[in-house]
């Protein structure tokens, strides 16, 4: 009945669910220097849809639309990994990852928006893009964004999960 | 079996309950609060049966939640209401409806009335504007402030039409609303429309119908004849049914309905729930729902591919929710209330599969399988509809300034074509300013305006995501000067 749109990537059309690779071949995954470096942004915003919330919300000017419908371009050079666009994001599709810490655990940012917020230091359940459990993070930061009003949690997780652990499960 | 449904712990909505009243259920005390609906009270104390029907006797409870669908259906008093458009009061007799309702025992004081010389108040007003949603609110705000005098009527009992219950952040243009909380632009648009002098909100009003002497309004059994220079239509659209086996279950209810006793009332509609429809309004549902601590067993979808956009999907993915593809509901299981939705595949012709047949067990099942434009007034207004099935069924034919072939008679938002807030809003301020350019002539400051808005709306429908609507618009658009 729908007309299927050719421009619409069709496999997360039936899943839900974005495969790491489709991310790499959109050119949103930061080159190993960069990722080494610090934090930065990670957007799994795959569809041409209108909204432009992430370039607005970036104070370096690090995300570039030419119209609101296009996919949003984002220069790693630029972005500092700040987080203000994933506090805002009305997709939830923005993360900040950060393999910059000596050893095995890294830091990961995300939007949360369910319940009540974990509190700083609290342990949480890891998700990945499936709600599969992946392991256990540990909540570093806490805040609610005023123009959202959704909450921006930083978490410390193990480096194996960055590209993966997508939501948390709070546990109460 | 009474027990409390209300949502006490909500991420972002803190509902703010007012005065405690006490009613009556059939003869048990039940506490609720004022401002809220009494359908909302008696779903909130777990009453899921609201009536029965005449001639078969099978219970009802609410759907649609906005005074459409008659399925709440109850007596007050002794008089038959529909309780979800009917405010809580202090001390009121409730009892389920058996059967067909009694006349009210004032009715021939009401036709006495109405067959006197001259029964109603006449008011004259420059623009009258039927819908409090996006696109209403829009256009009243361009006009009123530009001194235009302006009567906003709707039939809830608040403003914002279904923007008050969103709880998901917009999304579209920083420069618009985005970034913000559906009932947030609400509210903060409800705010900015009390302060102008000129505008005069009627809630609780229904538009009855069109006459050679104006447009009769029905606020609160009051009768009151408009008469305006220009109209603006804007009442939305109406939710779809499903025809499956025991659709009629208390249990069964609209995605708007849940939404409305949940974000709006603080009404948890259900525990365990399995959505129908994958569209944007299936998956904001079912978010919605987890915001509200409920357990959504799986958004069930006839087509082979998802409806809605890939990130609201992909939201309800990470928390674990399956979305079932080529699936559809075929029975409801229960007696009083769901137990369970019953399942099956469907082939390449929509039809379900047998042997394929799979039992969820649930106690709500919402549905989200479209709207319809809720063109009744157009059409009384003699204004031109097609169907167009992109748009939602029978649509209005306008240009592009929303103009219907009835000169000084508007169109916008989901009544013109289901499509979405940001969309209604910019439909509303289109309207907004062809209207004062047909008042006051094109002044430059107007026609500006006008060309910006309608360059926004095309930009905004650029999107392969709105493919759809753009072939729909094709089949209604016509001229434009
Ligand atoms: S993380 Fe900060 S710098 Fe990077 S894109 Fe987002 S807002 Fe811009
Ligand atoms: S704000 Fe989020 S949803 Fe909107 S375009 Fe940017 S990444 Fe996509
Ligand atoms: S009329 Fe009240 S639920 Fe539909």
């Amino acid at each position: 009945m729908d007309n299927p749109d050719a421009s619409t990537d069709s496999e997360v059309k039936v899943t839900g669910v974005l495969n790491p690779d489709k991310l790499k071949e959109l050119g949103y995954i930061p080159s190993k220097q960069r990722l080494l470096k610090g934090p930065v942004a990670i957007f799994e915003c795959v569809e041409p849809i209108p909204c432009n919330v992430c370039v607005f919300s970036c104070p370096f000017k690090a995300v570039v639309m030419d119209k609101i419908t296009d996919m949003p371009k984002v220069d790693f050079n630029k972005c500092t990994g700040c987080g203000l666009c994933v506090a805002q994001c009305p997709g939830q599709a923005i993360f900040i990852v950060d393999y910059s810490p000596k050893g095995e655990t890294g830091v990961l940012t995300l939007q949360y928006d369910l319940t009540q917020p974990p509190d700083k230091g609290e342990e949480v359940i890891l998700l990945d893009r499936k709600g599969e459990e992946l392991g256990k993070g540990r909540v570093l930061k806490v805040y609610k964004h005023k123009r959202s009003e959704a909450f921006v949690v930083t978490i410390e997780v193990s480096k194996e999960f960055l590209m993966n652990a997508r939501a948390i499960k709070v546990r109460r | 079996m009474l027990r409390n449904r209300r949502i006490e712990s909500h991420p972002i909505l803190h509902f703010q309950r007012g005065k405690e009243v006490t009613i009556f259920f059939e003869g048990t005390p039940i506490k609720a609060f004022e401002g809220e609906s009494l359908a909302a009270a008696l779903y909130a104390s777990g009453i899921d049966v609201f009536r029965w029907t005449p001639k078969l006797g099978r219970p009802r409870g609410p759907f649609c939640m906005v005074g459409k669908c008659g399925s709440c259906m109850v007596e007050v008093n002794g008089v038959a209401v529909r309780s979800c458009i009917t405010p809580v009061r202090e001390g009121m007799n409730i009892r389920r409806l058996r059967g067909l309702p009694t006349l009210p025992k004032n009715l021939d004081r009401m036709i006495e009335k109405e067959n006197s010389d001259n029964p109603f108040e006449e008011v004259k007003t420059d623009v009258l504007i039927v819908g409090g949603g996006p696109a209403g609110m829009a256009a009243s705000e361009v006009l009123a402030s530009n001194g235009m005098n302006v009567f906003l009527v709707d039939d809830q009992i608040r403003l914002g039409g279904q923007l008050i219950k969103q709880t998901h952040i917009f999304f579209g243009s920083q420069e618009l609303f985005a970034g913000k909380r559906g009932f947030r632009i609400a509210e903060e648009y409800e705010a900015k429309l009390r302060s102008l002098k000129n505008l005069h909100i009627l809630l609780q009003t229904t538009a009855i119908g069109v006459f050679k002497e104006g447009v009769l309004l029905l606020n609160k059994g009051k009768g009151l004849i408009i008469k305006p220079k220009y109209v603006v239509l804007s009442a939305g659209a109406f939710e779809n049914y499903l025809l499956f086996e025991n659709n009629d279950l208390p249990g069964v209810m609209g995605a708007g309905g849940a939404q409305t006793l949940m974000n709006l009332y603080g009404v948890l509609p259900g525990r365990e729930v399995v959505v129908v429809g994958s569209g944007n309004v299936g998956l904001i549902i079912t978010y919605q729902l987890l915001q509200a601590g409920a357990k959504v067993k799986a958004i069930v979808e006839a087509a082979p591919r998802i409806g809605g956009w890939f990130v609201h999907a992909a939201k309800v993915r990470r928390y674990g929710v399956p979305i079932l593809l080529r699936h559809t509901v075929i029975a409801a299981e229960g007696k009083d209330r769901v137990r369970a939705a019953i399942i099956s595949e469907v082939d390449e012709r929509w039809e379900p599969v047998k042997g394929t047949e799979k039992r969820i067990e649930c106690d709500t099942i919402l549905l989200a399988v479209g709207l319809t434009p809720n063109t009744e007034l157009v059409r009384q207004f003699g204004v031109k509809t097609v169907y167009v099935p992109e748009l939602g069924g029978l649509v209005p034919v306008r240009n592009k300034y929303l103009e219907t072939n009835i000169p000084n008679v508007f169109v916008a938002g989901d009544v013109a074509g289901v499509e979405e807030a940001t969309t209604a809003f910019i439909e509303g301020w289109i309207a907004a300013y062809s209207i004062l350019i047909k008042e006051k002539g094109p002044q430059s400051q107007y026609v500006k305006k006008r060309n910006e808005y309608i360059r926004m709306l095309d930009e905004y429908r650029s999107s392969p995501v709105s493919a759809r609507v753009r072939s729909g618009l094709r089949h209604v658009e016509v001229g434009g000067s």
